[in-house]
């Protein structure tokens, strides 16, 4: 695909995107599973 | 009957409602962007005078887009919590603001890109990107502003009182591109039709809305996450009580 003189702008901005993105929605994944682990290490003392 | 936001007001029914929500959001969002692409790289002609640099056009103004509704339901939500008291209305304006900075982000590091072949520079003081820099910082003050202060309640009125401030700023931004700007004037939301053509408007719109269901996915993924959090801080309250009771108790 020729994406003519301009190029490396354009394959910089979809990268920006993509990385950025990315990192968004592995770190509210990452933040999820955490809550998670927490809530289940306080009910798991709590049961004991 | 209770409407739907009464009925969210129960986190464990918005946490049932969005369990089953999200799988779909993420797969539609996923569908929606990759027609989108596909379109935008395979489907749409280069520009006849940007050329190709109008690809860029595709990311960046679904982000640009996402930058200003974001901004707009955080105001809706901070409204909600302080009028209506809603208790899932903190919980929406919390979740979205890290949303909203990273696509506002976006919106200024995509345009730089193009303003650079288009403009000749990254960056210009101009009425359209220096409002959307103050929206960027906007989002950043909400955030620094919320986790500045400890008591959660008073936080989260703050935040909401700064965040109906800061809707001036919408206006600013949707006016300025006529303020003497270099950036181009709105050719999609405008009175009358839109000045793209439509070769260059379907992979736009498909983008959009592929983008836009993609916000929904991570705001109700922040959303449910902000709710866990609530938990955990509500049950180590209860665990400190009840670890407090009992050594109070008198020993036998």
């Amino acid at each position: 695909m020729d994406l003519g003189p301009h190029a490396a702008y354009i394959w910089s901005a979809y990268a920006v995107v993509a990385v950025t993105l990315a990192a968004l929605i592995a770190w509210l994944i990452s933040d999820g599973r955490r809550q998670r682990r927490l809530i289940n290490e306080i009910e798991a003392r709590n049961r004991r | 009957m209770q409407s739907l936001t009464q009925r969210l007001a129960n986190p464990s029914n918005f946490m049932a409602l969005s369990a089953r929500l999200l799988p779909w959001c993420w797969g539609v969002s996923g569908f929606l962007i990759l027609v989108g692409l596909s379109l935008a790289f395979f489907g749409s002609p280069a520009d006849y005078q940007q050329g190709q640099t109008v690809k860029i056009m595709y990311i960046h103004v679904p982000a640009a887009w996402l930058a200003m509704l974001i901004y707009a339901l955080i105001a809706l939500s901070s409204f909600g919590l302080l009028v209506f008291r809603h208790p899932l209305a903190d919980v929406s304006a919390k979740a979205a603001a890290p949303i909203g900075a990273t696509f506002t982000f976006l919106a200024l590091a995509t345009g730089s890109l193009w303003g650079k072949p288009m403009w000749g520079t990254f960056w210009v003081w101009d009425p359209r990107l220096t409002s959307v820099l103050i929206l960027f910082f906007l989002y950043l003050g909400l955030i620094a502003l919320r986790s500045s202060i400890e008591e959660e309640v008073l936080a989260a009125k703050l935040t909401a009182v700064l965040s109906l401030v800061g809707i001036a700023i919408l206006p600013v931004i949707k006016f300025s591109v006529e303020w003497n700007s270099l950036h181009q004037p709105a050719s999609v939301m405008r009175l009358g039709a839109p000045a793209i053509h439509a070769s260059l408007l379907r992979p736009l719109l498909v983008m959009a809305l592929g983008v836009t269901a993609l916000f929904v996915a991570l705001q109700l993924k922040a959303m449910r996450n902000e709710i866990l959090r609530r938990r955990v801080k509500a049950l180590r309250r209860i665990a400190a009580a009840s670890a407090a009771d009992l050594s109070q108790q008198p020993a036998e």
